[in-house]
């Protein structure tokens, strides 16, 4: 089918998209990791819009690939970061990671084996659309929707009291 | 492999490497499992990034991918429920995220004004 089709390329683009964020071999640059985690977000709302979630989709790409980017950049270029020098990489380190990695990921695929296949579930119908999306935001989820907002007001006072000049 | 399922997969295919078989012997329906793969695996390069790479910016973006694999999984999860609250909460975390997002870059900003560096290593003055 198409749309599995579909599921294994943008599946793959968003790996190799997230790989080349952590681990560039070809630049130590912050920007080149900015450049890649956009392009993952991309790829990860069309995963969205394979699972129906068009807001969601458009959120991502209108919030992550628009502002926070924007944001990264704007912070990367702000500090005028150099290409980052080669400091040895230490093996204390580099042995955690992988083997913190490892248990994660040894984890997550014992848990999936402890699965039961999902074949005989109904097919799927929940479409998270614009409309059903914003009915549920302004009846069921009122109370969290002004709570958020209200953050948003209190992270944007903290940012502007954090990047001033003289901290007190 | 003590799994039924897996056995079944091995048994199907016993000239290929298994997860090959068991994506075969899934036929390659794309179901709740693929999407957790994925999201399992961003999760996984996202904590790789923030344990390995120096860099406060970089190592934040991998924070960021790692949020985002969850958001995929709740999204996964929520289209294979029938349930639309996993996509509010997924709106939720990112309008939280882009918050956070914020605060935690301004707090960069002004540490790197202090230090002049934004190399994890450069600031240990919390070390004993």
């Amino acid at each position: 089918m198409a749309t599995d089709i579909l599921f294994y390329v943008l599946a793959a683009l968003t790996l190799i998209f997230g790989a080349l964020v952590v681990a560039n071999p070809f630049s130590r640059n912050p920007v080149t990791s900015a450049m890649f985690l956009v392009l993952t977000i991309i790829s990860m709302a069309g995963l969205f819009v394979l699972l129906h979630a068009f807001f969601l989709a458009a959120v991502q790409v209108l919030v992550y690939a628009g502002a926070v980017m924007v944001l990264f950049l704007f912070v990367i270029m702000l500090l005028d970061l150099k290409e980052e020098e080669r400091r040895k990489i230490k093996l204390t380190g580099l042995v955690a990671g992988v083997v913190s990695v490892g248990a994660i990921v040894a984890i997550f695929v014992r848990s999936l084996l402890a699965t039961k296949p999902s074949e005989n579930l109904p097919a799927p119908t929940a479409v998270g659309d614009t409309a059903t999306l914003g009915k549920m935001l302004f009846t069921n989820y009122l109370l969290p929707f002004e709570i958020v907002s209200i953050l948003l007001l209190v992270a944007m006072v903290g940012v502007i009291l954090l990047s001033k000049k003289d901290l007190k | 492999m003590a799994d039924g399922r897996w056995g079944c997969a091995l048994g199907a295919f016993p000239h290929l490497p298994f997860p090959i078989s068991y994506l075969l012997y899934k036929k390659m329906n794309v179901g709740l499992e693929h999407y957790l793969v994925v999201s399992a695996l961003l999760f996984a390069l996202g904590l790789l990034g923030v344990i390995t790479r120096r860099n406060l910016l970089v190592m934040y973006m991998s924070l960021e991918l790692m949020l985002n694999s969850a958001n995929l999984a709740l999204v996964s999860f929520s289209r294979f429920n029938d349930n639309l609250n996993g996509q509010v909460m997924v709106f939720f975390i990112i309008t939280v995220a882009a918050a956070e997002v914020a605060v935690g870059l301004a707090l960069i900003v002004a540490l790197y004004r202090k230090r002049q560096s934004a190399h994890v290593e450069d600031l240990t003055s919390m070390k004993l």
